[in-house]
């Protein structure tokens, strides 16, 4: 006899059983077959924005995200078909078209594993614009920003509750904002570091790596954040 | 006459308001908006002070709202609507006039400052196309000349088949308490108020009501989830943030029979033990506001809002909100969380609105019409109700008729009717041309092919066709329109509204929007039909809310009916 808290559900054709309130992914995640994700991360909020993570569930109207979608008894499932398939990888050329995705090694990988032609949107817009280099700590190169959100989740009320960053604009011209554009040393950020160790695609990096990429050494790099303290009132 | 909004100056409206913190940041910028013509960096920095809201958030709000500035604007707005029904009826060419005889390249302010000039999307005055809003005044049959002079409003004829859900418009003065409790006026609540919430649900239940927002869904459904869900408050909301392109039947709805309105929602709420309501009426809708806000004035006054409401120990009260320009608003999550102060996100479902709306408190949240409805069903009982409409659509059902018809206006159809006979019944085409196509429900429905009209425009009939039937709007095209023009009009509504959240919708909407451009210049590229289609099935199968599910579904309906003109 199955016990209370267990359901069991089909998974492409496979029956599994499973605890009542997982999510879809957390049990795929029990047979090895993780749906792909983007947006997810264990340490933020799952807003299900990526929508990577889709399952076609039988009878069900639309695609389901399988971060945060809860699985039932008798639900059915299937991770490879057709409609799932075509939206990962269209996700995904939608994304390479508007984002610079060189230093996100997963996203290559999706690609690759997708099927996804990174050529496939010509003469589409960009995000593309210069890297905000204002402190000491950290740069924001948003032509990389996927707007997973994790940064000012991490910022808000996962993390730090610091809250000097904010999702600003609108649809395809959505930003991570802070108040009237004010430098990250104006606002109220304390330099965690949380948000960087959140982005999932060097959106935000560490100013040393990013010296070291601009082919500073480490006395130059030294000399040019006792610099930066200086001019930020700091040294 | 109709009182201006409240004279209280920014600064005191502040401080009156502060210890209600951040749900009252949209109301606050909105006041800041129309008092200085913008906001700025140091109202901004008060406001978020006053309302102890996070200031990046601050300017996340306003970022999100395209009718609040952060830079300073001009005296006069001069708003131009672009959206299908508009566009079909000269927009476009109207608002390049308009550029030309002020002498700018785009929009934006003249160099004096006097005038400030937007391209905008469906203002709700489509059976007046082209239409522009001057500051708050609705300027229909819009002409350059007309913009600077703006005459007396036109009014917006109603052709009923029987006149139930419009039986008071133009009878009444529609702010008069006394001439809505002279023609039947709280009938229904006071049979509502005897039956108690119990039998109000049964009978919600036989009367097979269903939504008039766009979704169709039963608003038995929703009384029963939220008088069953746990907790001491919660909330009706009227969602008046009609922006779907090509309807028009709330504004007539809220300009002409506010009290109706305000009677389905006091009715609502006793069902459900709901103690407060609020509206939510679009920013631009001015005049719909302000007729709305006197009828709960008066209703107030009268004491058919707030203690003890006819003597049957009931308290109720509403307040209105007003939408800052989003039409994802329209979405009932994302006007709980514009309600809240915050960007108007659609959050996740599960949980439902009925245990978790507005403040997350069990909430009913219905469309303008509905409540319309509701009011009527316990005027007149549930039999009298069901003999309008059909056996699955009960009830009357308002359509907006618009585009190259002969007399556009709102069709009441109280009798199952095809859409052949809908036209029919309206004059036919405009000067005798013929019909190319009709897109039916607004942007968010599809195109109908001229072959299709015998549809029966009831909820399933519509279904069965593959059609639907939204918010009953009706955009009537002829075959003088150039389809690719209003093709790439869509793209550029849901590229403008899209909310930005879920990557389909935030991407697709652009993409969709930048294929359709090319498109329409003759520039169309080898695999755009097959890009356009992939970007549509992928935001109709994987977007997070209703904006993105069907923001590829009129494309996706005119490539299956027309394939030739994707060439």
């Amino acid at each position: 006899m199955k016990e209370r808290n267990t359901i069991t559900l089909t998974i492409d054709g496979e029956a599994i059983d499973a605890p009542k309130d997982a999510t879809i992914q957390q049990v795929l995640e029990t047979i090895n077959k993780p749906a792909p994700i983007i947006c997810y991360h264990e340490a933020t909020t799952s807003e299900g924005i990526c929508r990577q993570c889709v399952v076609e569930v039988e009878g069900w109207r639309v695609l389901a995200p399988a971060c945060v979608t809860k699985v039932n008894d008798g639900m059915v499932i299937f991770t490879n078909s057709d409609r799932v398939n075509r939206s990962r990888r269209t996700i995904l050329e939608m994304l390479n078209a508007s984002v610079d995705l060189s230093e996100s090694p997963e996203l290559q990988g999706q690609m690759d594993q997708f099927d996804a032609d990174r050529e496939r949107f010509p003469q589409a817009k960009t995000r593309a614009q210069d890297v905000k280099d204002d402190n000491p700590f950290f740069v924001r190169d948003y032509e990389k920003c996927l707007m997973c959100w994790r940064c000012v989740q991490a910022c808000g009320d996962d993390i730090q509750y610091t809250y000097s960053i904010s999702v600003g604009g609108r649809g395809f011209e959505s930003k991570i904002s802070t108040f009237f554009d004010s430098s990250m040393p104006e606002t109220t950020c304390v330099f965690c570091g949380n948000c960087v160790a959140v982005c999932p695609t060097n959106a935000l990096k560490g100013k040393t790596e990013y010296f070291m990429e601009l082919g500073l050494d480490y006395d130059q790099i030294r000399q040019e954040k006792r610099k930066e303290r200086k001019k930020n009132g700091d040294g | 006459m109709l009182q201006t909004k409240s004279k209280l100056s920014f600064s005191d409206f502040l401080e009156k308001n502060a210890s209600r913190g951040r749900t009252m940041l949209l109301p606050a910028l909105l006041k800041a908006q129309n008092e200085f013509g913008h906001i700025s960096k140091d109202v901004a920095t008060e406001i978020g002070q006053a309302l102890n809201t996070p200031l990046a958030d601050v300017t996340g709000v306003i970022e999100f709202y395209s009718m609040l500035f952060s830079e300073p604007t001009g005296e006069t707005i001069i708003r131009v609507c672009t959206s299908p029904s508009c566009s079909a009826r000269g927009g476009r060419s109207l608002h390049h006039e308009l550029l030309h005889q002020l002498n700018l390249v785009t929009d934006g302010a003249t160099p004096d400052g006097k005038y400030f000039v937007e391209k905008v999307q469906c203002l709700g005055l489509c059976d007046k196309a082209p239409s522009v809003l001057v500051d708050e005044i609705a300027v229909g049959n819009a002409t350059s000349e007309r913009i600077f002079n703006p005459p007396d409003d036109l009014a917006t004829k109603i052709y009923p088949q029987e006149a139930v859900i419009t039986q008071r418009i133009g009878n009444v003065y529609p702010t008069s308490l006394d001439d809505y409790l002279n023609n039947q006026g709280f009938e229904g609540l006071r049979k509502a108020l005897e039956l108690g919430s119990e039998k109000m649900i049964e009978c919600m239940a036989e009367s097979g009501l269903l939504g008039r927002g766009g979704a169709a869904f039963s608003t038995k459904l929703k009384w029963e989830g939220a008088a069953a869900a746990s907790g001491q408050s919660k909330y009706i909301v009227c969602n008046a943030d009609e922006a779907e392109p090509g309807t028009f039947k709330d504004r007539i709805l809220l300009e002409n029979d506010p009290f109706a309105i305000l009677e389905g929602m006091l009715t609502g709420g006793f069902a459900i033990g709901a103690t407060k309501g609020f509206i939510y009426i679009r920013g631009e809708y001015q005049k719909a506001q302000k007729v709305f806000a006197q009828a709960i004035e008066s209703a107030r006054a009268k004491g058919y809002l707030g203690k003890n409401i006819l003597d049957s120990g009931f308290d109720f009260d509403i307040e209105l909100r007003s939408g800052a320009g989003a039409y994802i608003c329209g979405e009932e999550t994302a006007l709980f969380e514009s309600i809240e102060g915050k960007r108007g996100f659609p959050r996740l479902k599960p949980p439902f609105p009925t245990t978790h709306g507005l403040y997350q408190k069990p909430t009913v949240i219905n469309n303008v019409e509905t409540f319309a409805n509701i009011s009527l069903l316990f005027r007149i009982g549930v039999d009298a109700y069901r003999n309008y409409g059909s056996e699955k659509s009960s009830g009357p059902w308002l359509f907006s008729l618009s585009g190259d018809i002969e007399k556009p206006g709102i069709y009441e159809i109280t009798r199952p009717t095809t859409l052949r006979e809908l036209l029919a019944s309206a004059g036919g085409m405009r000067d005798g041309k013929h019909l190319q196509a009709v897109l039916l429900g607004g942007a968010a429905g599809k195109f109908v092919h001229p072959d299709q009209l015998d549809v029966r425009l009831t909820q399933e009939d519509a279904r069965a066709a593959g059609l639907t039937l939204g918010s009953g709007a009706v955009i009537v095209l002829s075959e003088d329109v150039n389809l690719k023009q209003i093709l790439a009009d869509l793209g550029h509504f849901f590229a403008h509204e899209s909310c930005g959240k879920c990557y389909p919708c935030q991407l697709g909407t652009q993409r969709q929007a930048e294929i359709l451009d090319r498109n329409l210049a003759g520039e169309t590229l080898d695999e755009d039909f097959s890009r356009l289609e992939d970007v549509g099935w992928t935001m109709t199968d994987a977007s997070l809310c209703g904006l993105g599910q069907t923001a590829g579904s009129a494309v996706l309906s005119a490539m299956e009916h027309w394939p030739e003109i994707f060439a």
